[in-house]
């Protein structure tokens, strides 16, 4: 399958950042260094026609390094096509960049990574909580986060 | 001695505790208060096909108007002080009906943000099992209410301040 033809305008203009591309299923991910998303976005926006930014969110790869990634599902109304955009984050330095000022649907998005994740983003304007209630503690959707909450002894299995 | 003459027709003696218990339990008015697909089921009670306002029930959009709420679905732990504000404005005398498992224990969502069970949090009256139990199952229900209902005791005198409401049977 021949390669996609963002892969290569982006490989052409940021060769240090991106790190790798991958396919599988026709669809194309292209990770990239987390210090220049903001810039690689405007260029997939202004120059590519990735106008639509369809979801922003965050994985947990518990017990790898780096632990997390920024994943950045993007869509060109006019051609139809799709790009996938990842970015992984260290544990010990979760910021990201905002994207806000290149997709403003980032901003919900944005929220909901960092309420569920813990992932914050530098430069966004109103970084609260969005699913969970404002006073909660901790992050849910970390892979140690206990399921049944930190309050509560964990399930046991069926003990009858 | 006694009764000279009969009370004639179209006359019904009782107590006052009868009359106020049938009044009440007869003219249930539910809140309008939907939290998941046990709603759904509850609609369909209203609906046509069941129907639930033959029985004088009427759901009512304010918690002013409202006697009784059926907690219909999963209770999540942001939805909580909705639902605690909610009933803290219906006027006494005040009934809860726990709708389906996850009102009742928090069902399959044993998990952070839901609620296990209501009762947690309100005085529940009757639990309706189900997921989501069919609208038949909260008839049944809303008639042990009623019956429970019923047997209460001084609700007359409770109502003008005599002492407080009977309930054992």
């Amino acid at each position: 399958m021949s390669e996609h033809a963002a892969v290569g305008k982006l490989k052409e203009k940021f060769s240090a950042a991106v790190l790798g591309v991958a396919e599988f299923r026709e669809e194309t991910t292209v990770t990239v260094k987390k210090e220049d998303v903001v810039a690689i976005s405007t260029f997939l926006k202004e120059e590519l026609g990735y106008n639509f930014l369809c979801d922003l969110c965050g994985v947990d790869y518990l017990g790898e390094a780096p632990r997390f990634m920024v994943v950045y599902n993007l869509y060109n109304i006019a051609t139809k096509d799709r790009l996938r955009v990842k970015v992984p984050v260290e544990e010990s330095d979760p910021k990201v960049d905002s994207v806000i000022g290149v997709w403003g649907t980032a901003n919900w998005h944005e929220r909901e990574c960092w309420d569920l994740m813990g992932i914050s983003f530098n430069n966004h304007p109103d970084l609260r909580r969005i699913l969970m209630p404002a006073d909660w503690d901790g992050h849910p959707l970390r892979k140690d986060y206990p399921l049944q909450g930190p309050g509560r002894e964990p399930y046991q299995g069926r003990l009858s | 001695m006694g009764v000279e003459q009969t009370l004639g027709n179209n006359v019904v003696t009782t107590s006052l505790d009868k009359l106020v218990n049938w009044s009440r339990s007869k003219s249930l008015w539910p809140m309008t208060f939907g939290l998941a697909c046990c709603a759904i089921e509850m609609m369909a009670a209203g609906a046509a096909r069941f129907d639930l306002d033959r029985l004088g029930i009427l759901f009512r959009a304010s918690p002013r108007q409202s006697d009784c709420i059926i907690i219909a679905g999963t209770v999540t732990k942001k939805m909580l002080p909705v639902i605690l504000t909610v009933y803290e404005q219906m006027p006494e005398p005040k009934y809860v009906i726990a709708m389906g498992a996850c009102a009742c224990s928090g069902g399959i969502f044993d998990t952070y943000s839901t609620v296990q069970g209501i009762d947690e949090y309100l005085p529940v009256d009757v639990y309706i099992p189900g997921c989501p139990p069919r609208p038949e199952g909260l008839i049944y229900g809303i008639g042990k209410l009623q019956e429970k209902i019923m047997k209460e005791r001084n609700s007359f005198g409770a109502a003008i301040g005599i002492g407080e409401v009977i309930n054992e049977a």
